[in-house]
């Protein structure tokens, strides 16, 4: 059964960025200091946007991180600092 | 040729959940509300005997029977729900996402007075209330109507070409605790009439991810998918009437998006839906009997609305009566609004006069709308009045233009 070119649905494919680059959203953001980072992946674990990634430390991905702070407030070793964005 | 089907003395509720039982619908997630309950309990009747298997919830409100709905429907499976008055508006905002998720859900919507103050009698406030959410609309006016509708209504929902949810909507009391004869087609007429459901378009699959209903911003598609459900609605009369003829092939009862009267010969055309148009017949035969050449449109199919179904058949009248079983607030009948727009285009357009009665169930009689036929004869039609019918002495005795 084909479906005819009227038919728009509001559907999308789960993709990353699927509502566009939501890191100009942030107002402050997450910068981690790896000489106190001990690697418990807290912040990983915890990101609501996935926005750590796991490489051989945490990395933050800025393109799309809103800076909610949930990393900086989890981080045991207090490795993570909310920065002003100045830009 | 050999009767088909059953015959049974029900009401429109027990109807209703005939159709449901012979449509074969998986899930339904329903909460109680007068005077739609019985439909709940039939149906849960029916579960428990063994006599159909769908998934039942009890969910804990109307809004969360409408996206427990959604939820199902999403999942591929054809979905049923029924409701009335208070609980259909607290649907109202889930009623959109339906619609605009493109689901055919059928629902049953028991058309009851809203409150204040609490009523919980014949009146098409809820239903008309929820115009413009997308979803089609049916008003019907007998308990066979009821339980041949939903089954004409899921055949159009389905179809690729519209795939939007559908109501059908009737009179609280009057048909759904009144018992007549009703006709219960066999089930494998029924199966040939409407196949299992498979979605065309698009459903919940694990091994397939979707997201559904995401947010846009105004760039991308967010109006295009407006226009898309507007397509569905359009197409919509013309799938509705391949239903109904091959409904009719099948079953032999003749279904159409507006209902004529004896309107070949008509100078006078009353306009009305659900019951009160079944009690205008009555008025027509007897207006007839005294030489006045009356006869009646009943608007079956609200939404979409039979635009030129209706221009067709009233362009040839001289007088309109348009009477309203709900009301617009600020502005009048909202059939009469319907009718006057559908004419707007004709170079000669017949007197229109509009009247609301009826609400909260108030009995209007065939006497009454003889009455309102003869004032509307009278009346120039030039203003935008709609008259207000059968208000009680004291605010008669008030004389203001619009009471009679």
């Amino acid at each position: 059964m084909g479906l005819s070119k009227e038919l728009v649905l509001p559907i999308s494919k789960p993709s990353r960025g699927a509502s566009g680059k939501t890191g100009t959203w942030r107002v402050f953001k997450p910068v981690i200091d790896l000489q106190k980072c001990v690697k418990c992946w807290q912040c990983w674990l915890l990101c609501p946007e996935e926005t750590i990634l796991a490489d051989d430390v945490p990395t933050v991905d800025y393109d799309y991180c809103k800076g909610c702070g949930v990393c900086a407030k989890i981080c045991p070793a207090k490795a993570i600092t909310m920065v002003e964005e100045r830009e | 040729m050999k009767e088909k089907g059953m015959w049974e003395l029900i009401n429109a509720n027990e109807a209703a959940a005939h159709a449901v039982r012979l449509a074969r619908v998986k899930v339904i997630p329903i909460y109680p509300i007068t005077p739609q309950t019985m439909i709940v309990e039939v149906i849960e009747e029916f579960i428990a005997k063994g006599l159909m298997t769908a998934e039942y919830i009890r969910v804990e409100s109307e809004h969360s029977a409408m996206a427990a709905a959604i939820g199902a429907s999403s999942a591929g499976v054809r979905t049923f729900t029924a409701t009335a008055s208070q609980g259909l508006l607290y649907m109202h905002e889930v009623l959109h996402w339906a619609a605009g998720s493109r689901l055919p859900i059928g629902m049953a919507v028991v058309n009851r007075a809203v409150g204040p103050p609490w009523n919980i009698h014949a009146d098409h406030q809820d239903a008309i209330s929820q115009r413009d959410t997308g979803w089609m609309e049916f008003f019907v006016s007998s308990s066979q109507e009821a339980l041949d509708s939903i089954l004409i209504m899921y055949r159009v929902a389905e179809n690729n070409r519209v795939l939007l949810p559908f109501m059908v909507c009737m009179d609280a009391f009057i048909l759904s605790h009144t018992h007549m004869p009703v006709n219960i087609p066999d089930q494998d007429d029924v199966d040939y009439f409407l196949p299992e459901y498979r979605p065309p378009h698009w459903s919940l699959d694990p091994d397939n991810p979707v997201d559904m209903g995401n947010l846009t911003m105004p760039e991308e598609e967010y109006m295009e998918m407006r226009w898309s459900i507007e397509r569905g609605m359009k197409n919509a009369r013309e799938v509705f009437k391949e239903a109904a003829d091959k409904f009719y092939e099948i079953f032999g009862r003749r279904y159409e998006m507006v209902h004529c009267y004896k309107v070949d010969d008509a100078e006078h055309i009353i306009i009305a839906s659900g019951t009160l148009a079944s009690e205008a017949e009555v008025a027509v035969d007897s207006m007839r009997k005294d030489g006045r050449k009356v006869g009646l449109l009943k608007i079956g199919l609200f939404r979409p609305f039979p635009q030129e179904e209706t221009r067709t058949i009233l362009s040839k009248a001289r007088t309109l009566t348009v009477i309203d079983r709900s009301y617009s607030f600020g502005y009048g009948g909202p059939l009469a609004m319907e009718i006057r727009s559908a004419l707007y285009n004709l170079d000669e357009r017949p007197k229109l006069v509009s009247y609301v009665a009826g609400l909260g169930g108030r009995d209007v009689t065939y006497k009454d709308i003889e009455k309102m036929v003869l004032h509307s004869e009278k009346e120039e039609g030039k203003n935008m009045i709609t008259y207000w019918y059968g208000l009680k002495e004291r605010v008669r005795s008030s004389g203001f233009e619009e009471v009679i």
